[in-house]
């Protein structure tokens, strides 16, 4: 459906984007994650055709975009970072001028009366879109990228400013339109790919850090066994005797728990196995009281950073 | 490139831009032919109005021109324009076209005048004016108009913000407009002869005498497809910059 190869974007001798590659089939949800200025922006632009690339190439259902624009183009409905809104007109009269200008041939006013379900802005059809909130607009912009049903949908930052329950709707969205399109978005919210995603890219300056399944990736997280405990007795005692088990690869005491005399330590076990009941065995024997113990997943948050830095040190190595 | 060119249109009338600019265009040239005909008695002159014209136009235009552009980056509209299925000489014709119903438009309607001052007035108030070189006057004003609005439009391609625009525009449009007026103060004639050339001002006596100039014709003609070709270039290089 997507196929991008050894995308590049250069802005000067500086590198947006370095040398990307992925293929994004049929009906896939995939997210691009990265920090700000990772270059998640600028590929987009580059898939939808508003940029053009230094090097590379982008083929949408085997029309390349440079090549052939037009066609490319109608495969694919986008909204950018910030919703393309005329504040002038109603959100109707919006819609209707995507519609013509997106040049569909679909039933327009079942289209358009569809669309707005979806994204549920019935009420606020015949409303100057000036004079819409920030929510509102970001759910006009997302009607505005279904119109003309296209195959993939690329939505760059969809749940910026939008309320909580807002943001569980158009999730849920996301995930249905998943059904029979191919959606491509970009957050810097790790729960969001994690919710919605099959897929995730990680960027990180203008380098692809992964790609990976979300699952498998999330697998990935829950592999090392991490466990916080509360055990009573001394600090330096506690750790070391806990650094002296063969299971455990690292350990290290953080803050006091309130009111007693213990301390939570953070544990990490060998191989990702579980060591609760050799901690207990050994706080038994040394009668060190545990107070509390609880085993933590790793979020997607470490795994990010576990790979973002991972490729920054590597540049640090390579120089 | 219809709903590009739609849209426009419909832009000038929710917004006060359009109002004013027909508003203004009527009141301040029917103003120019009371003054250069009706009221110049033995002096009226069909040329100096559409010489008064000419400058009227090259005044206003920006007021049409100035959003086109630089509005759509402002609002990041063009985000939209430019990833829908429509080519980047279509977009910027698109915008051309809207601009310049606009301005032939009101310029049309405000020639209504004219039929209304031949059918009452002799020969002889006319000067050398008659029905067929007041025709060609406005049939030159029509592509000098095209001509300011290209330039208007390949200015606001250049910025996001309306007044740079609209004061570049106007700004570029007095350079054209006189450049021939410099020459009394010139004394390199190639120089002189070059700023002849070029300035709309000095090319439109001819149509003010009553002389058909083809040749100035074309030369507003090519002057608005070149500063249009220009603008495509613009946003082209923009995509690769």
């Amino acid at each position: 459906m997507l196929k991008v190869e050894n995308l590049v974007k250069k802005y000067g001798d500086k590198y947006a984007v370095n040398d990307i590659s992925f293929t994004i089939g049929d009906n896939e949800v995939v997210g691009f994650l990265g920090p700000n200025g990772a270059g998640k922006s600028t590929t987009m632009n580059m898939i939808t055709g508003y940029l053009s690339y230094t090097s590379g190439s982008v083929t949408v259902d085997c029309f390349e975009i440079l090549d052939n624009p037009t066609e490319a183009k109608k495969l694919i409905g986008y909204l950018p970072e910030q919703p393309p809104l005329y504040p002038e007109m109603t959100v109707e009269e919006y819609l209707n001028f995507v519609y013509e200008l997106k040049g569909c041939t679909l039933n327009r006013k079942k289209h358009i009366m569809e669309i707005c379900e979806v994204t549920k802005i019935v009420d606020i059809r015949g409303r100057l879109i000036k004079n819409l909130s920030k929510g509102y607009c970001q759910r006009v912009g997302i009607a505005q990228a279904l119109v003309g049903n296209p195959k993939i949908i690329i939505l760059d930052e969809p749940t910026v400013g939008l309320d909580p329950k807002q943001i569980i709707e158009i999730r849920n969205l996301i995930r249905s339109l998943g059904r029979d399109h191919t959606v491509i978005l970009s957050t810097h919210i790790l729960a969001e790919v994690q919710a919605v995603c099959d897929r995730i890219l990680i960027l990180n300056k203008g380098r692809l850090a992964a790609d990976e399944r979300t699952d498998e990736l999330t697998e990935l997280m829950t592999g090392t066994r991490r466990i916080v405990a509360q055990i009573c007795g001394n600090r330096k005692e506690v750790l070391e005797s806990l650094r002296a088990l063969d299971c455990v690869s690292y350990a290290e005491a953080s803050k006091e728990v309130h009111g007693t005399d213990g301390t939570v330590f953070k544990i990490e076990s060998k191989n990702g196995q579980d060591i609760r009941k050799q901690i207990f065995a050994m706080c038994a024997e040394k009668n060190m009281p545990i107070i509390g113990m609880e085993t933590v997943s790793a979020s997607l948050e470490d795994v990010f950073l576990s790979l973002t830095q991972e490729t920054a040190r590597k540049k640090v190595k390579a120089k | 490139m219809i709903a590009i060119y739609k849209r426009e249109l419909y832009s000038f009338f929710t917004t006060p831009i359009g109002y004013v600019y027909i508003a203004m265009f009527w009141a301040v040239s029917s103003f120019a032919f009371c003054v250069t005909t009706l009221l110049a008695g033995l002096d009226s002159n069909m040329g100096s109005y559409f010489t008064y014209e000419l400058i009227i136009i090259a005044l206003m235009t920006p007021l049409l021109t100035m959003r086109s552009f630089a509005d759509e980056r402002r609002l990041k509209t063009e985000q939209l324009l430019l990833t829908a299925p429509v080519s980047l000489p279509g977009f910027v014709g698109a915008k051309f076209l809207a601009s310049y119903t606009m301005f032939a438009g009101t310029f049309l309607i405000s020639c209504i005048n004219l039929p209304i001052m031949f059918s009452y007035l002799s020969d002889y108030y006319l000067y050398h004016y008659n029905v067929v070189t007041a025709m060609g006057s406005c049939i030159a004003l029509l592509l000098v108009g095209a001509a300011f609005i290209s330039i208007g439009l390949l200015i606001s391609s250049l910025t996001e913000n309306q007044m740079v625009a609209a004061i570049g525009t106007l700004t570029a449009s007095a350079a054209l407009l006189g450049a021939s007026l410099a020459n009394n103060y010139i004394g390199f004639a190639p120089l002189r002869a070059v700023l002849r050339w070029i300035s709309i001002y000095a090319r439109f006596t001819g149509f003010s005498n009553g002389y058909f100039d083809v040749a100035s014709l074309i030369y507003y003609i090519s002057f608005a497809l070149v500063c249009l070709f220009i603008t495509v270039r613009v946003y082209e290089k923009r995509r690769w910059a």
